[in-house]
C-alpha cells in the first residue's frame, strides 16, 4: 500500500507544476488521512490538474488582451494618493497601465522601494542616514536666501537652519565644496542663521555673477544623482507590528543606489522599466512589468489572472528589449504589411512593402479576416480533415 | 472553368508598378480632360467605358461583362515629363543621399559593399528586424561620404522640401533637381547595390519610384453617382483626373512651343501637384484640394486610411446579413441559454434548411403557411439553383407538394434555433454569446437577468444585435463554444461572471434567512416556478402549524453530494463569524446537499464572485448542472420577494432627532479641528509633513479631517438605524449601495473633491463670491454636512454639482483612453496561441512562452487563479 502511494506521488511529481506538488506532499503529511485516501487524493489532483490544462489552439493573446483591457473602462483616471497622508504622488490607475504597455523611456513619476539590509533595516535612525545619504541634495536646497553684491563683487549666502538639519547639512560640509569652486575667499559672517560671504577673486559683470550664483546653487552637497526626495516608511503586518523601515523616493537610480551600503540589493527595485532593463537584465524588466501591472489592478481592486500579465510581460520582451504594445513596438514590427497597415499609419506600411517588395503569407489574425481566409486560431488551426467519399 | 469565386488568395507580393508593365495593363491611353460629349462618355477620357462597364444595362468593351461581373481595366496616361511619387520621396532622399551623383553606386568601398550584402541576405531571411538596421547603417554611413570612392566624384548635399522637391547644395548655389534629373540618378543605381539600400529591385527598380506614365484607376473604383434629380456626380478620384491630364495637357504643349525653361518648371509643378493628391490629399506643405462645396477632396490615402477607411472599416470589419437589432427588455422566465426574439423579426430572419426525408413534412407546413405566418418560410431554393420568392409565388400548395430532398428552404427562425447575441462595446468574448431563441410577441428582444453582468446590460433602453447562423460549421460551434452556459466562468480571474444582483440578492438573503418560515401555501407557491416534481421535505416547525425553512427549499436543489463551507458577504463587522459555529447565521455550511448553516447573499448567488457556492458547483457538476440551478432557484428568489414584498421608503433612511444630534456634535468637533490646523498654520507652528511645503501639509490634514468627521458621523447616525430596514438589508447583503450610499443619504455627503483636492477654484482666492478672500474653513471648500433626505442648501448643491461634474467629464476621457489602450493590446497579441506543444507562439512560430502562463492551466478552468484545490481534495476523501 504504502510502495503505490509512493509511485502515485512519483506519477504526480513528473506531471503536477513543482509549486503544487510541494503543497501536496506537505498537506498530505500533515494530514489524518490513511494512505488508501492518501493515494486516491493524490490521483485526484492530477486528475484535476489535467483537466484544467489549456487546449492546443486556444487564444491566450486575445483572451489575456481582452481581461486586461476590459477592466480598463473601470478604473479611476486621477492620480489619486492614499488617505493623504504620503509624500509624495505616484502616477496609478488607468494612465499608469497605459504608461507600462507603452514601455516609456521614463515613468511620469519614477520611484524606488529601497529595502534595508537587516540589522539596519530595523533601525530608524540608521534608516533615516541611508535615506539622508541618498537624497540628492545640492546647495540651493539649504539656503534661504542669497544676495549679490554688484559694487563689492560679494555674494552672501544665507542658510535655512531647518532645512540643514532635516537633511543633515553642516557648514563644515558646505565650505569645502564652495572652495573647491576656486571663486574666491570665504568668510562666516553670522551664525544664527548661518551666514557665508565670499569675496570674489575679481571684478565681474552682473551676468558673471548671476552665473556664478547658479554655480553655488547648483553644486551638489551630496546624494545620487535623480533622487529629489526621499520618505521612510515603515513597513507594518497585519497586528501593526513592526517589520521594517524602508525608503521610497522620488525619482529612480538603480545603478547607483544598488551599489549604497546597508541596501539589501536582492528586494530593491524602482518603477523604470526600461531601466531594471539595462541594470538588472531583461528578464527582471519582465518581472517588473507584470508585477508593476499587478500593482496598479490591485489597487483598483480589480481581479485578473496572473497568467494575462504573463503573457504581456513575456510579449514586450521576449526578443531581448522591451517592445511597447503599439505602432511602435510589437504591432509596428509584424511581419504581415496587410496587418500593420489595418493598425495604424496604413499608407507608410504600404507604400514601404511596395519599395521593400514585402511579400504578404497571410498567416495572422488580421490578414486572414481581410482576405476573407480561416483563422489560424482554435477551431481554425486544425489543418486535418477528412476524406469525403 | 475556374470561376473567380474558386480562387483562393495564397500570398500577395507588393512592388512598385514600372511604365512597361503600367502601360500592358492599361486599356486605353487618357489623352482628354472631356467627361462627356452630349451624354456619352468620351473616348480618351476619365470615363472612357474600356475602364470597365458601371452603367446597368451596359457591357464592358474589354471583356464583354455587365456591370456585375465586369472587374474593371486600367488605363493610363503619358506624362510629357516624369514626376515624383509623393508616397516614396523619403525613399528616395535616402537612395540620393546614399548613391554617387555620377556613377549612381553606394558611396562605400566596394569591399565594404560586398561584405554587408552577404550580411544583409543572410539577416534578411532570419532577423528581419537587425536586416532593416544594417540598411539605416549603410545609408547613414553612405550619406556622410563626401567622394565617391568608385569614380573620386565630388558629392554634394541633397536637401529635401516637402514634399516633393530636392535641391542639391552645389558651390554655386542651391540647385533644383528636376524629377527627370532625380529619376536619371535613380536609373544608374545598381540592381545589387539597391537591394542593400532594402528595396527589391526586381519588383521595385528606384526609377520607378518616380512616374512617367502614370496608371489610372478602373471605373468600377471611381463610380459616379447619379442623384434623383438626374444630376451626375463624379467621383473624387475622377476630378482630380480631370485637372491631371489638364495639367498634363498644357505640360506637353508648352514644352512643344519651346516656352522658356521657367515657365515649364511652372507647369511642371502643377502636374507633380496633381498626380501627388491623387494620391494623398493630406500632404503637408501644399494645399488640399478641395470640391466645389470646399469639401476637401479624397486622395487613394484617404481612402485607405482610418476608422472609416478601407482597412479598419471594410477589410478588418465588415457590414452583415442576417442580423438584427432592437431594445432589450428583462424575462426572469427563460433560461439563461435563451433569447427573446420579436416574431417580427422572426419571420425576416431565414435559416436555410436542406430537404432531407426526415424534415420534408415539416418544410412542406413551412411553405404553406408562407412568408407572412410565423412559422413559415421565405424562399425555396429549387435543386436546379433557380430560388423562388415566396413573397409573389401564388400557388403554395403545389410548391409544398414539389418539394423534395435536395432542394432548400429558407425557414424562419424558429424556436431550439441557435443565434449569436451582442451587445456593444464588446470588451470581451462574453460580449457576444450564442442563445436558442424563443419566438416571443412583442417588438423587443427578451434576455433572462442573469446574463446581464456578462453584456454588461440594463434595460434602460440598451440595444442589441442578433446574428442568424447560416452554415452547420458554424452552429456546430455556437453550441459547443459560445453558448451562455459555456461562459458562466471567466477567463479573466477564474470564476464565475454570470450571477444575481439587486433582487436576486435581497431574494435569497430573505429567503435563506433564520427567520423566514413558509407555510404549505408559501412553499407551493415558491417552488411551482421551479417545475419541481418531488417530495417536499419533513417540515422544520409542525406544530402548531407545519412551517418550512427557506433553506430547506434550497437543499432540494442540491446535489445530495455537495458539501461547501464559507463566509456569506454579511460576514463582517459586527456579524463577523470566523468559524462555521456563527450565531448570526453569516457562515454558510452545506453538508451532503443540505443547507445547514448561513444565509445566501451576493457572496453566495452574486455576479463576479469566485470561489462561491455557485463555483464549486460548475467544478464538480458542470455547466450544464449550473445553469439548471440558475434557472430555476433564482426564479424562487424573485418569487420571495413577491411572496413578501420588498421595497425602500423614505423612513429607512430617516435618523431619530438624538442621531441627528450627536451629528451635528461630530461635525462642531470636526469644524473646530479644522479651525485649529488652520490657526496652527495661520500662527506658522503647523508642522510640515516631510516633502511637503505647509499649504500642501494643511490641505492634506484637513481632508483627513474632514474624512473622519464623515466616517465617524456616518458610523455613529448608522447605529441609529433599524437592521431590519430595507436599505440596510441591500447594503448588507450587497444586493444594491454601501454604507457610503447610506451615510450619503441619511446622515451627510462630506467633502466634495475635485482633480483630488477641495475645490479651490472659481473666483480670484475663493470659490463663490459670498466667501471671503483665502477662506480655508470647511464650507467654502466644498464640504457639505447636508444629506440627501434633508436636501442640500445652494451652495453645497453647486460644489456638489461640481464634483458630479468631473465624474462625468472622467468617464467620458477614461472609455476613449481605455478603449484605445485595448485596441492597441488585441492587435499586439492576437496571433498568439497555445500550439500542441503547450508553447504560446505567435503567427510567425516565435515562441513567447514556453508554457503557457508557467503552468499551462486555462485562467477559466482554474479556481481563481490555482489549478487544484487540496484541501477541498482532502476533505472530500476524508468522508469516504
Amino acid at each position: 500500500m504504502a510502495k503505490s502511494l509512493k509511485s502515485a506521488l512519483t506519477a504526480a511529481s513528473e506531471i503536477l507544476p513543482p509549486k503544487i506538488y510541494e503543497e501536496l506532499v506537505e498537506k498530505l503529511e500533515s494530514s489524518d488521512l490513511n494512505v488508501k485516501q492518501k493515494r486516491a487524493v493524490v490521483e485526484e489532483a492530477v486528475r484535476e490538474y489535467l483537466s484544467s490544462q489549456v487546449h492546443p489552439g486556444e487564444a491566450v493573446g486575445i483572451v489575456g488582451a481582452q481581461s486586461i483591457g476590459e477592466p480598463g473602462t473601470q478604473m479611476t483616471l486621477r492620480t489619486f494618493h492614499y488617505a493623504g497622508m504620503l509624500e509624495f504622488d505616484v502616477t496609478l490607475g488607468l494612465p499608469r497601465l497605459i504608461e507600462i504597455v507603452d514601455a516609456r523611456k521614463k515613468p511620469s513619476t519614477p520611484t524606488m522601494k529601497i529595502y534595508l539590509v537587516d540589522k539596519i533595516g530595523k533601525d530608524l535612525e540608521k534608516a533615516r542616514e541611508i535615506a539622508r545619504r541618498i537624497e540628492y541634495t545640492t546647495i540651493e536646497k539649504v539656503i534661504s536666501e542669497i544676495q549679490k553684491d554688484i559694487v563689492n563683487y560679494t555674494i552672501t549666502i544665507v542658510f535655512d537652519k531647518e532645512m540643514m538639519d532635516d537633511k543633515g547639512v553642516t557648514l563644515d560640509d558646505v565650505i569645502p565644496l564652495l572652495k573647491k569652486l576656486k571663486i574666491g575667499d570665504i568668510e562666516i559672517t553670522d551664525d544664527n542663521p548661518p551666514t557665508l560671504t565670499i569675496y570674489l577673486n575679481e571684478d565681474v559683470d552682473i551676468r558673471t555673477l548671476s552665473r556664478v550664483e547658479d554655480k553655488i546653487k547648483q553644486t551638489k552637497i551630496k546624494g545620487i544623482k535623480g533622487i529629489t526626495k526621499v520618505a521612510i516608511e515603515a513597513e507594518k503586518d497585519r497586528d501593526g507590528n513592526l517589520i521594517e523601515y524602508i525608503i521610497v523616493t522620488e525619482g529612480s537610480n538603480l545603478a547607483e543606489i544598488l551599489d549604497v551600503k546597508g541596501v539589501d540589493y536582492t528586494r530593491t527595485h524602482t518603477n523604470d522599466i526600461t531601466e531594471t532593463a539595462e541594470v538588472l537584465g531583461i528578464e527582471a524588466a519582465r518581472n517588473l512589468i507584470i508585477r508593476e501591472m499587478q500593482d496598479v489592478l490591485e489597487k483598483q481592486g480589480l481581479d485578473v489572472d496572473i497568467r494575462h500579465l504573463m503573457l504581456v510581460a513575456d510579449l514586450m520582451t521576449w526578443s531581448g528589449r522591451v517592445k511597447a504594445i503599439g505602432r511602435t513596438g510589437i504591432v509596428g514590427e509584424k511581419s504581415s504589411p496587410l496587418a500593420r497597415a489595418a493598425f495604424e499609419e496604413t499608407q507608410k506600411h504600404l507604400y514601404k512593402a511596395a519599395a521593400m517588395g514585402e511579400i504578404e503569407d497571410f498567416k495572422g489574425i488580421t490578414e486572414s479576416i481581410v482576405a476573407g481566409k480561416v483563422i489560424k486560431v482554435g477551431t481554425g488551426m486544425i489543418i486535418l480533415t477528412q476524406e469525403v467519399r | 472553368m475556374l470561376r473567380f469565386e474558386d480562387y483562393v488568395i495564397d500570398g500577395i507580393k507588393f512592388g512598385i508598378i514600372s511604365p512597361d508593365e503600367a502601360r500592358k495593363l492599361s486599356r486605353v491611353a487618357l489623352v482628354t480632360d472631356k467627361l462627356y460629349d452630349e451624354e456619352l462618355p468620351v473616348r480618351g477620357g476619365p470615363r472612357d467605358p474600356h475602364m470597365g462597364a458601371i452603367e446597368p444595362g451596359e457591357r464592358c468593351p474589354v471583356c464583354g461583362n455587365p456591370p456585375s461581373t465586369c472587374p474593371g481595366h486600367f488605363g493610363h496616361i503619358e506624362l510629357a515629363a516624369p514626376v515624383i511619387h509623393v508616397g516614396f520621396v523619403s525613399i528616395i532622399n535616402d537612395l540620393l543621399k546614399s548613391t554617387c551623383r555620377s556613377c549612381g553606386r553606394i558611396l562605400l568601398p566596394q569591399d565594404e559593399i560586398k561584405r554587408d550584402l552577404e550580411l544583409y541576405r543572410k539577416l534578411r531571411v532570419k532577423w528581419p528586424r537587425l536586416a532593416k538596421d544594417l540598411v539605416k547603417n549603410v545609408i547613414q554611413k553612405a550619406a556622410k561620404t563626401p567622394k565617391c570612392p568608385h569614380c573620386g566624384e565630388q558629392q554634394y548635399k541633397i536637401i529635401l522640401d516637402k514634399p516633393y522637391k530636392f535641391y542639391e547644395e552645389r558651390p554655386e548655389g542651391r540647385i533644383f533637381l528636376t524629377p527627370h534629373e532625380v529619376r536619371q540618378r535613380l536609373e544608374m543605381i545598381p540592381d545589387e547595390h539597391a537591394e542593400l539600400l532594402g528595396l527589391d529591385p526586381e519588383h521595385a527598380r528606384p526609377e520607378w519610384m518616380v512616374l512617367t506614365v502614370l496608371l489610372v484607376p478602373p471605373l468600377p473604383v471611381r463610380t459616379p453617382i447619379s442623384l434623383e434629380t438626374g444630376i451626375r456626380s463624379e467621383d473624387d478620384l475622377t476630378h482630380i483626373l480631370v485637372t491631371i491630364i489638364r495639367a498634363n495637357n498644357d505640360l506637353k504643349n508648352i514644352i512643344m512651343s519651346g516656352a522658356p525653361q521657367s515657365i515649364v518648371e511652372e507647369r511642371w509643378n502643377v502636374l507633380q501637384y496633381n498626380v501627388s493628391i491623387l494620391f494623398d490629399n493630406e500632404l503637408p506643405g501644399v494645399p488640399v484640394a478641395r470640391h466645389r462645396n470646399l469639401r476637401p477632396l479624397k486622395g487613394i490615402v484617404q481612402r485607405l486610411k482610418g476608422k472609416e477607411g478601407r482597412f479598419r472599416g471594410n477589410l478588418s470589419g465588415k457590414r452583415v446579413n442576417y442580423s438584427a437589432r432592437t431594445v432589450i427588455s428583462p424575462d426572469p422566465l427563460i433560461s439563461i441559454n435563451e433569447v427573446g426574439v420579436p416574431e417580427e423579426i422572426a419571420k425576416t430572419l431565414t435559416i436555410a434548411e436542406n430537404v432531407t426525408p426526415f424534415n420534408i413534412e415539416k418544410l412542406r407546413k413551412r411553405i404553406l403557411n408562407g412568408p407572412n405566418k410565423w412559422p413559415g418560410a421565405n424562399y425555396v431554393i429549387r435543386d436546379d439553383g433557380r430560388k423562388i420568392d415566396l413573397r409573389f409565388f401564388k400557388d403554395r400548395k403545389a410548391l409544398a407538394e414539389s418539394l423534395r430532398p435536395g432542394y432548400i428552404v429558407e425557414r424562419h427562425l424558429e424556436d431550439g434555433d441557435i443565434v449569436l447575441f451582442n451587445r456593444q462595446p464588446s470588451l470581451h468574448r462574453m460580449s457576444m454569446m450564442a442563445h436558442i431563441v424563443r419566438v416571443f410577441p412583442g417588438k423587443t428582444f427578451r434576455l433572462n437577468l442573469l446574463v446581464c453582468p456578462p453584456y454588461n446590460a440594463d434595460f434602460d433602453g440598451d440595444e442589441m444585435n442578433l446574428h442568424a447562423l447560416r452554415l452547420p460549421e458554424a452552429i456546430a460551434e455556437a453550441y459547443e463554444l459560445m453558448l451562455v452556459e459555456k461562459h458562466i466562468l471567466s477567463p479573466r480571474y477564474g470564476g464565475p461572471i454570470i450571477g444575481g444582483g439587486q433582487d436576486y440578492v435581497s431574494g435569497a438573503y430573505l429567503l435563506t434567512s433564520k427567520t423566514t418560515l413558509l407555510t404549505r401555501d408559501d412553499v407551493e407557491f415558491i417552488l411551482s416556478v421551479t417545475g419541481y416534481h418531488g417530495e417536499l421535505p419533513e417540515p422544520a416547525i409542525i406544530k402548531p402549524n407545519e412551517y418550512w425553512t427557506g433553506k430547506q427549499i434550497i437543499s432540494l436543489f442540491l446535489p445530495k453530494e455537495f458539501n461547501f463551507q464559507g463566509k456569506a458577504k454579511i460576514n463582517s463587522g459586527k456579524l463577523e463569524c470566523a468559524d462555521p459555529d456563527c450565531f448570526y447565521d453569516s457562515y454558510i455550511v452545506i453538508k451532503n446537499g443540505e443547507l445547514l448553516e448561513g444565509v445566501f447573499d451576493k457572496k453566495a448567488v452574486g455576479a463576479q464572485q469566485s470561489e462561491n457556492i455557485i463555483h464549486h458547483m460548475i467544478k464538480e457538476y458542470g455547466e450544464s448542472f449550473a445553469r439548471e440551478f440558475f434557472d430555476n432557484v433564482f426564479k424562487m428568489f424573485i418569487r420571495m420577494l413577491e411572496l413578501k414584498g420588498f421595497t425602500m421608503t423614505l423612513s429607512d433612511v430617516e435618523i431619530p432627532p438624538e442621531a441627528r444630534e450627536r451629528v451635528e456634535q461630530v461635525i462642531k468637533e470636526t469644524y473646530e479641528r479644522v479651525d485649529k490646523l488652520i490657526q496652527q498654520y495661520q500662527e506658522g507652528v503647523l508642522e510640515p509633513i516631510p516633502g511637503r511645503t505647509i499649504e500642501e501639509t494643511l490641505e492634506l490634514k484637513i481632508i483627513q479631517v474632514l474624512n473622519e468627521g464623515r466616517e465617524r458621523a456616518g458610523k455613529e447616525a448608522i447605529e441609529y438605524l433599524d437592521p431590519f430596514n430595507n436599505v440596510f438589508i441591500m447594503a448588507r447583503t450587497g444586493a444594491r449601495g454601501s454604507d457610503v450610499n447610506i451615510t450619503n443619504m441619511a446622515v451627510m455627503l462630506g467633502q466634495q473633491v475635485v482633480r483630488g483636492k477641495r475645490i479651490t477654484r472659481g473666483y480670484r482666492g475663493r470659490t463663490l463670491a459670498h466667501f471671503k478672500k483665502g477662506d480655508l474653513s470647511p464650507e467654502s471648500r466644498g464640504f457639505v454636512k447636508n444629506n440627501f433626505r434633508t436636501g442640500l442648501d445652494p451652495l453645497e448643491t453647486f460644489f456638489h454639482a461640481a464634483a458630479g461634474r468631473e465624474g462625468l467629464v472622467d468617464t467620458a476621457v477614461k472609455t476613449s483612453q481605455s478603449g484605445y489602450m485595448q485596441r492597441r493590446l488585441i492587435n499586439a497579441l492576437m496571433d498568439l496561441r497555445v500550439t500542441y506543444d503547450g508553447t504560446v507562439r505567435d503567427s510567425e512560430g516565435n515562441i513567447v512562452q514556453f508554457s503557457y502562463g508557467e503552468d499551462l492551466v486555462d485562467p477559466m478552468k482554474s479556481m481563481h487563479g490555482k489549478s487544484v484545490d487540496i484541501d477541498r481534495i482532502i476533505e472530500k476523501y476524508r468522508e469516504v
